[in-house]
């Protein structure tokens, strides 16, 4: 065990990986002698080298692109998307030939790549720094899209990613990136696509994400003392999604919240509301909602905390689903 | 008369272009190029061409008898792409766009493959590793970039092996391909950038494209550019032959410019009339990429009719055999969409084969 932060836990869990395998390469804007602008990747391309730990020009089309040649000669390669709201340049490149690439080519070219995506708010950034775009990649058919919301799990599904043949989209919640926790270094908490019980209770059900799992487990803690049993499922993986453990627990409590940070309008979390409601139709006991950021672009952040998902909002959705009369 | 090819203030003529062999079919000396090829391997690039025109009609036949879904002809383009593909070493790697059925010939993938794409059964055709011949990329210049990475690994490995990437004159103008160029400049990427300018991107003109020639514009990334006579079979070759040894030793990458014309439509789908004049074509047919080499083999090999008449008939057979295998290629058992959307297990797959077979379609053995 080892206490370390979300930033640190990715860098240990990334030289590993560096270590484990010659073939995994880093490619991305300022991630060799800076580090990277969050220092995911401090002192990788001293210890790794300039010809793995590759600081590209700074074009992310470019990035992936070349990413995909990469992955048909044989490589591994971790992509640094520098912000989410960075990604579009590359959206051509992830959607027309990162997703369909094995395809096309009947299960010769292995896409085993890995996109890393610092995504969301919560930290007082200027625009397109605080972006949720996860479910644009969720949507494509192709992909895998997951995200870590603690030390011990950055430090695993980073490895996990790796090691992975399909390309995957890797959505790290930046708001937690100097947020210290209890890392593992011998045992992987469980796979790569499980979805995780962050907080048990009996009530209601509440599904979340990335940087909205802390929020949701705070709203919890609330709701305790309000006399309220709030479950909170940490989802993981986006795409898939891991139903099994969400339909057990709506399956118990009979009342769903999704939270998330992106708007709900076609979205990861309207999917998962989908998907419970369609396993779980005669559990429910009242409606499923979700709280997610308003459907406007992201705000300027002085006023993030009235956009995102907060504990009000989403104890106001508790409070509902449990004030419901059918 | 308003050409296509004409670029403000430089006609063809007054542009630097190397060429071996004139649209008359008479061998000229460059300064920097010489040929190396006997007879027999220019009679071979002859018969390459001829197949390659050859099933190309063949496959724009079927187009319109409704066999396939589309087609993207080639007609005038034959010398770039034999030039080019005899250039090639077994263990070079090449992308394609979705045209370059004459290097996909010289790959040795089976013709009736080329059309799998095309006949919407598939959207490959062919193992690409087999044939060190990727898969088409329909996104105009994608596989530009994509190239570039192959050839970063290949640097990596310390292989001995080019890599070469095939695309337009409208490709230029992507953001993918001048991406492409930055990074292969950046990293001294062991690749040839190979650019059939046909002259028209479906109706936009070259000119449209770019106010400089196109093979200028590696001088800006920091690589040498050049442009060729792409109807000349013997000019194309030698100075493709050059760009990848240059590659393979170490000496990075090089544009290409193949300076040819695309003598049909962009596809099946597509009426040239509507945006170039007829004199315009006419201008072109005097270059044919093939009459020039027959001409020259005939005036300074003085080989026979029959010959040609023998490399006729073996097309047509070709042909033949190509419209009888595409006619008994049958449609994808619908099942087999699954089988390749992921490498690893996923529920979704799964649900969505459950699904299918339980409603009774296509194969079940999946």
């Amino acid at each position: 065990m080892a206490q370390m932060t979300m930033a640190k836990a990715l860098n240990e869990g990334l030289r590993r990986a560096l270590e484990d395998n010659p073939k995994v390469l880093l490619m991305g804007e300022d991630i060799g002698k800076l580090g990277g602008v969050f220092r995911v990747t401090d002192g990788l391309q001293k210890d790794f080298g300039e010809d793995r730990i590759i600081d590209s020009p700074l074009a992310e089309s470019g990035i992936v692109g070349t990413a995909v040649g990469l992955a048909i000669r044989g490589y591994r390669p971790v992509c640094e998307i520098q912000f989410d709201g960075f990604v579009y340049p590359a959206f051509d490149q992830i959607v027309s030939q990162v997703a369909k690439l094995h395809s096309r080519s009947h299960g010769v070219y292995k896409m085993a790549m890995v996109i890393r995506i610092p995504f969301g708010g919560q930290i007082g950034a200027i625009e397109h720094h605080s972006e949720s775009p996860e479910g644009y990649f969720a949507h494509t058919a192709g992909l895998r899209v997951v995200s870590p919301t603690t030390p011990n799990d950055a430090y695993w599904m980073i490895q996990q990613a790796i090691t992975h043949d399909d390309p995957i989209i890797f959505c790290e919640p930046k708001c937690r990136y100097w947020e210290k926790g209890e890392v593992d270094l011998d045992r992987p908490p469980r796979g790569l696509f499980d979805a995780h019980v962050a907080r048990e209770g009996s009530d209601v059900t509440v599904v979340a994400y990335g940087p909205s799992v802390r929020t949701a487990v705070r709203a919890a803690e609330a709701a305790s003392a309000e006399g309220r049993s709030v479950e909170v499922i940490d989802a993981r993986s986006i795409a898939p999604l891991d139903l099994p453990p969400m339909v057990a627990s709506v399956q118990k409590t009979g009342r769903l919240v999704v939270v998330a940070e992106a708007p709900a309008n076609a979205s990861v979390a309207s999917e998962i509301v989908a998907r419970l409601t369609e396993e779980c139709f005669y559990s429910l006991r009242a409606p499923a909602l979700r709280v997610t950021g308003y459907h406007t672009p992201y705000p300027p952040s002085r006023v993030e905390e009235e956009y995102l998902p907060n504990i009000d909002r989403i104890l106001d959705a508790v409070d509902r689903v449990m004030g419901f009369e059918s | 008369m308003a050409l296509g090819f004409e670029l403000k203030g430089e006609s063809m003529s007054e542009i630097p272009l190397v060429q071996l062999l004139t649209p008359e079919g008479e061998r000229v000396t460059h300064p920097e190029y010489e040929s190396t090829l006997g007879k027999d391997e220019v009679f071979g690039m002859h018969r390459d061409m001829t197949i390659i025109r050859r099933l190309c009609n063949e496959a724009t036949s079927l187009q319109r008898q409704g066999q396939l879904a589309l087609w993207a002809p080639l007609q005038g383009q034959e010398a770039a792409q034999i030039g080019a593909g005899r250039a090639l070493e077994p263990m070079d790697f090449t992308f394609p766009s979705y045209r370059e059925h004459g290097i996909a010939w010289c790959r040795g993938i089976p013709p009736e493959n080329w059309l799998r794409l095309f006949r919407a059964v598939d959207h490959g055709g062919w193992d690409p590793q087999q044939y060190r011949h990727s898969v088409p990329t329909i996104v105009i210049g994608n596989q530009a970039l994509n190239a570039v990475g192959y050839a970063m690994g290949v640097q990596r490995d310390g292989a001995e092996e080019a890599t070469m990437v095939f695309f337009g004159d409208g490709a230029t103008s992507e953001g993918d391909v001048n991406e492409a160029f930055v990074w292969a400049g950046s990293f001294d990427a062991p690749i040839v950038f190979f650019v059939q300018n046909n002259q028209w991107a479906i109706s936009e003109p070259t000119v449209r494209q770019s106010k400089i020639p196109l093979y200028r514009r590696a001088e800006g990334f920091g690589f040498p550019g050049i442009r060729v006579d792409g109807n000349d079979v013997l000019a194309v070759h030698e100075v493709t032959k050059r760009a990848l040894a240059h590659a393979r030793e170490g000496g990075g990458p090089t544009l290409i410019e193949a300076f040819t014309y695309r003598m049909g439509a962009h596809t099946t789908s597509d009426d040239p009339t509507r945006y170039r004049i007829d004199a315009e074509v006419e201008v072109w047919k005097h270059r044919d990429p093939l009459e020039r080499v027959k001409a020259y083999l005939v005036r300074q090999h003085q080989v026979p009719a029959s010959e040609f008449d023998a490399t006729i008939a073996e097309a047509d057979a070709l042909a033949a055999k190509l419209r009888a295998d595409v006619l008994a290629m049958d449609s994808p058992d619908p099942l087999s969409i699954f089988e390749f959307a992921y490498a690893d297990v996923h529920p979704l797959i799964e649900e969505g084969k459950r699904d299918m077979i339980e409603l009774g379609v296509g194969g079940g053995a999946h």
